[in-house]
């Protein structure tokens, strides 16, 4: 069902601000364009600051779930 | 998406605990965002700078009236507040996973936040080159409103 492979798992559980995102950022310069990262978060905030991350640098967030306060997004690299 | 890049200018002019910090969390996180970062460090904010600077940012209870931990102003100003304070604080930021200073620095530089120290501020405070990280630049009014003229952010801290 899912055509979303994922090349890397990044895990920021208990990672506060700014952490998450600059370690995404990190992760997502050492993957290929259209290659698919699985970031792990327990930070509420994350959800603001992903969606915000993404509109700016204009990667794309394929999925965004929260299960059992782990926040998981899936990120394509577009450039 | 050759889109020019968004630019931010940050002056960093004070070295207390809660003002360290904004500069160097929302440097990091811009470049993270693909900004173009400059932090001009200026006065107290020169001490950011510092090899050594980043160990003497304190959290002063005095004139503090939102500490965590209520006590008089009075109480405060008292020898080794400032340090018990400073001690208590850095100890709820480590249980709440807060990045240290040294490491959001490290992590601005290595995103490529250009870093500029104020000429000025190292004459009057008789602060030597080599008492500042290699990786940044020295300049003063006219560096920094070279860049912020052309910032989409800017922010006095």
């Amino acid at each position: 069902m899912s055509e979303n492979k994922i090349t890397k798992i990044l895990d920021v559980k208990g990672l506060n601000c700014p952490l998450p995102i600059l370690k995404t950022k990190k992760a997502i310069n050492e993957i290929e364009v259209g290659e698919i990262i699985e970031v792990l978060a327990t930070d509420p905030g994350s959800v603001n600051d992903f969606q915000a991350w993404i509109e700016s640098t204009g990667h794309e967030l394929v999925e965004s779930a929260e299960e059992n306060g782990i926040f998981r997004y899936l990120i394509k690299k577009t450039k | 998406m050759s889109e020019k890049k968004k630019k931010i200018a940050i002056i960093a002019s004070k070295a207390n605990l809660a003002d360290a910090y904004p500069p160097f969390i929302l440097a990091s996180t811009a470049a993270a965002m693909d900004y173009e970062v400059s932090i001009f460090f200026t006065f107290f904010g020169l001490n950011l700078l510092k090899k050594k600077g980043l160990k003497k940012v304190k959290i002063t209870p005095v004139g503090e009236t939102a500490m965590p931990m209520p006590i008089p102003q009075i109480v405060g100003m008292l020898p080794g507040m400032t340090d018990m304070a400073t001690a208590m604080m850095k100890n709820w930021m480590k249980k709440a996973n807060v990045v240290s200073l040294e490491e959001l620095r490290e992590l601005s530089l290595e995103a490529g936040v250009k870093m500029i120290a104020c000429q000025m501020t190292m004459d009057v405070m008789k602060v030597k080159r080599e008492e500042l990280i290699d990786e940044i630049e020295v300049g003063g009014a006219a560096t920094f409103l070279q860049f912020a003229s052309e910032a989409d952010i800017t922010l006095y801290i």
